[in-house]
């Protein structure tokens, strides 16, 4: 009796998921482990063709995928790339349609794809096997499958929170309530580095200050496009009593400018120098940006393709190789905060001082 | 009479698609784009891969909206469902994750623990309109949120990281069915757990349309106080029927979770925005069996269609307008098909009742 329930349960199973009762399991037997291959340059055939497939938020953001943009278009004046298409994540789309516009994109002829934010990461380590002569690049990327390389992907990532420490410590040199306040978009590992850059440059000028931080969505990518959250975020912070909120929340920080309009205070931008692309009101709260040259790594990535060796594996600019930093376009920095932050400038990047990424 | 009822079916969508269709082509010329393109485009056959993505997303879609039919057919509003299967993902993808249950009955388990968690966060909403008058529609917005952010946390909290993101444990490989290779040559499988959607749309069938209890319901449904009369207890259905529409909605992520993404951990790992779309394809299919999945797989079509519209320099924003047009455009042009009937049916008592009555004074 018992041996038969047993047998029902299994038949049940198998009725249910119809699939005979295959697994990936017996799948996985017959992969053979090869062996870890040298990567060779990828051969790229005929003229270089970029495809640019931007994070949600797209172009227009004033932040991070615009800082792309400006790299793409650098790359069309400079390296006179003639083809050049663009393509957006829609909100909530899933991982196939991810990977179906790259795939698209590499269809059409595109030998040269970059993903534009992390969220590219796991949709390119699945299609980059399949489109071995394609060179993908992934801004902020990461490799989900690490030990299995892809010798096509170049893996673009920046020491965010040293260019937070920085524009932390100008905050905080420039404060006068003594109280700053942090704006992330979505509460996750990379927005952290730039809370905790950020709150550790302010302790390390003035170690007396305050850093209040929070985030505008927990999971939800929305929090990259939601200025009216970026903005009750701020207003929240500057009635609390501080004075200057650094945001690293994309298109969401034009409600943070918009805030320290409202509240008579000042705000430090991201990704982009966000001064140059502020409205006339907002332009005078804005102290400094977090550069991020997302431009700078776009650009380099297709600079090194039609050159004909693209890049490959990690690279992560830093301070000390300019891919990032802080933007003095208003003068709204002293003369002493600027020669105070390059001395902490100096620090870094001579290694005296090491930032942390985790707040 | 069969066959104009038929007819009433079949025309209002049809001149709907085809109305939202022509509305979005006007978008697109007024904005500067070409709209001959536009057309062109989103009428092209999708391509193999496409193809699998429309298959596993309608399925998903078509299960969301189920869910929220079971609901809309006693007159509940579950907005709710959104919340609902985001529960039930994570829920289940952390006992799938737990590899408690050894091989493919992981499977099956992980199902049950999905649907009662999903059924378990709907009758939050039922209790609180059953015992305290609540609209279900104010608490489930609030669930939905609640939903989110929790999930979030928990997966914070007791997830591993991988790259920027927390997710749930991955489920053994012996729990990962296989799909069905519709292309050999394309990547990418109609995922197992698709057929969810087929036997959960035999089964609402046969619920709503052969069984007691689905007449219950729908005469509830069209009216509280006959129900009452006929001695249906109406706060009972409300909690019967929530449930079961949270059960359902717990298996809404469940194809692609055991198909493909083995994980849970949102925003990457998990497809938010599923529940309310399922809400506007139950509202395109008019809660009947076969057009919700009909509108499934439009609305599948229309966004598996995005990227190539893209290609042609056409915003991805211009698949959301036809989509919102044409669920517009469905309830628009079954209101006028229904008004015309009902004009059509009192003409013809009307003439029914003359010809008595000239009958009679003759």
């Amino acid at each position: 009796m018992r041996r038969l329930a047993k047998y029902g349960v299994a038949v049940a199973t198998c009725g249910l998921i119809l699939s005979a009762c295959g697994t990936a399991a017996d799948d996985e037997d017959n992969a053979n482990d090869e062996v870890e291959a040298k990567c060779d340059p990828v051969q790229i055939e005929g003229d270089v063709k970029v495809g640019l497939a931007y994070d949600v938020g797209g172009r227009g953001d004033q932040s991070f995928n615009d800082s792309a943009y400006a790299g793409l278009e650098r790359a069309q004046t400079e390296l006179g790339i003639a083809e050049v298409t663009e393509g957006e994540a829609a909100q909530d789309e899933p991982e196939e349609v991810r990977e179906e516009r790259l795939r698209t994109f590499a269809d059409a002829g595109h030998n040269v794809i970059v993903g534009v934010g992390f969220a590219y990461s796991t949709a390119i380590d699945t299609v980059a096997p399949e489109y071995p002569n394609v060179s993908f690049g992934v801004i902020d990327g990461f490799d989900p499958t690490e030990d299995d390389v892809n010798c096509n992907v170049a893996y673009l990532g920046f020491a965010e929170h040293e260019g937070s420490y920085l524009v932390g410590a100008a905050a905080a040199l420039q404060s006068e309530t003594g109280q700053l306040g942090f704006v992330g978009g979505v509460n996750n590992p990379l927005i952290q580095k730039f809370e905790a850059g950020f709150e550790a440059g302010a302790k390390a000028a003035d170690p007396d200050v305050e850093v209040t931080s929070t985030y505008i969505e927990e999971k939800d990518t929305k929090g990259f496009q939601d200025p009216a959250g970026g903005k009750a975020a701020a207003q929240g912070l500057y009635s609390e009593g501080a004075d200057i909120v650094f945001h690293a929340a994309g298109a969401s920080g034009s409600g943070v400018f918009d805030a320290a309009v409202e509240a008579d205070m000042l705000a430090i931008g991201v990704d982009s120098d966000q001064f140059l692309t502020a409205s006339e009101a907002q332009k005078p709260r804005i102290l400094t940006s977090m550069l991020k040259r997302v431009d700078t790594a776009t650009f380099g990535f297709i600079e090194s393709a039609v050159n004909g060796e693209p890049d490959q594996g990690f690279t992560t600019f830093t301070l000390a190789d300019e891919g990032v930093g802080y933007s003095e376009s208003g003068g709204f920095l002293t003369p002493e905060t600027i020669a105070e932050l390059e001395k902490y400038k100096a620090d870094i990047i001579s290694g005296d001082v090491e930032v942390p990424t985790e707040p | 009479m069969k066959r104009s009822s038929i007819v009433g079916a079949i025309v209002p969508p049809l001149v709907a698609v085809l109305g939202a269709m022509a509305a979005t082509s006007l978008v697109i010329a007024v904005s500067g784009g070409s709209a001959v393109d536009f057309v062109a485009t989103i009428f092209s056959v999708p391509n193999e891969r496409v193809l699998i993505t429309i298959i596993n997303q309608s399925a998903m879609l078509s299960l969301s909206a189920f869910a929220a039919a079971i609901c809309f057919r006693m007159g509940l509003f579950n907005i709710g469902v959104e919340g609902q299967y985001t529960v039930g993902a994570c829920a289940g993808a952390f006992f799938a994750g737990s590899g408690l249950v050894p091989g493919p009955l992981n499977i099956l388990v992980t199902l049950v623990v999905a649907m009662l968690a999903g059924a378990g966060y709907a009758l939050i909403a039922a209790l609180l309109k059953v015992g305290r008058g609540v609209s279900e529609v104010i608490s489930a917005i609030m669930l939905n949120y609640i939903a989110l952010t929790m999930a979030g946390y928990l997966v914070a909290r007791y997830g591993e990281t991988s790259g920027y993101t927390y997710v749930t444990a991955e489920i053994p490989p012996s729990s990962q069915p296989l799909g069905f290779n519709l292309f050999p040559n394309a990547p990418g499988d109609v995922w197992a757990l698709s057929t969810l959607a087929v036997i959960v749309g035999v089964g609402y069938w046969f619920l709503m349309s052969r069984t007691r209890f689905g007449f219950d319901l729908r005469a509830t449904g069209e009216s509280t106080s006959a129900a009452l009369a006929s001695g249906v207890s109406v706060g009972r259905m409300v909690l019967i029927v929530m449930a079961l529409s949270g059960a359902v909605a717990g298996l809404v992520w469940m194809p692609a979770f055991f198909g493909s993404v083995h994980s849970f951990g949102p925003p990457e790992n998990f497809q938010a925005g599923l529940g309310f779309t399922g809400l506007a394809v139950a509202l395109l299919g008019r809660n009947r069996t076969i057009g919700i999945f009909v509108g499934a797989v439009l609305f599948a079509f229309l966004a598996g269609q995005s990227n190539a519209l893209q290609q042609e320099g056409i915003a991805k924003e211009v698949v959301d307008i036809t989509q919102g047009i044409v669920v517009l455009a469905v309830v628009v042009a079954y209101a006028v098909v229904g008004r015309r009937r009902a004009q059509a049916e009192q003409e013809r008592v009307a003439r029914q009742l003359d010809a008595e009555r000239e009958g009679v004074s003759a």
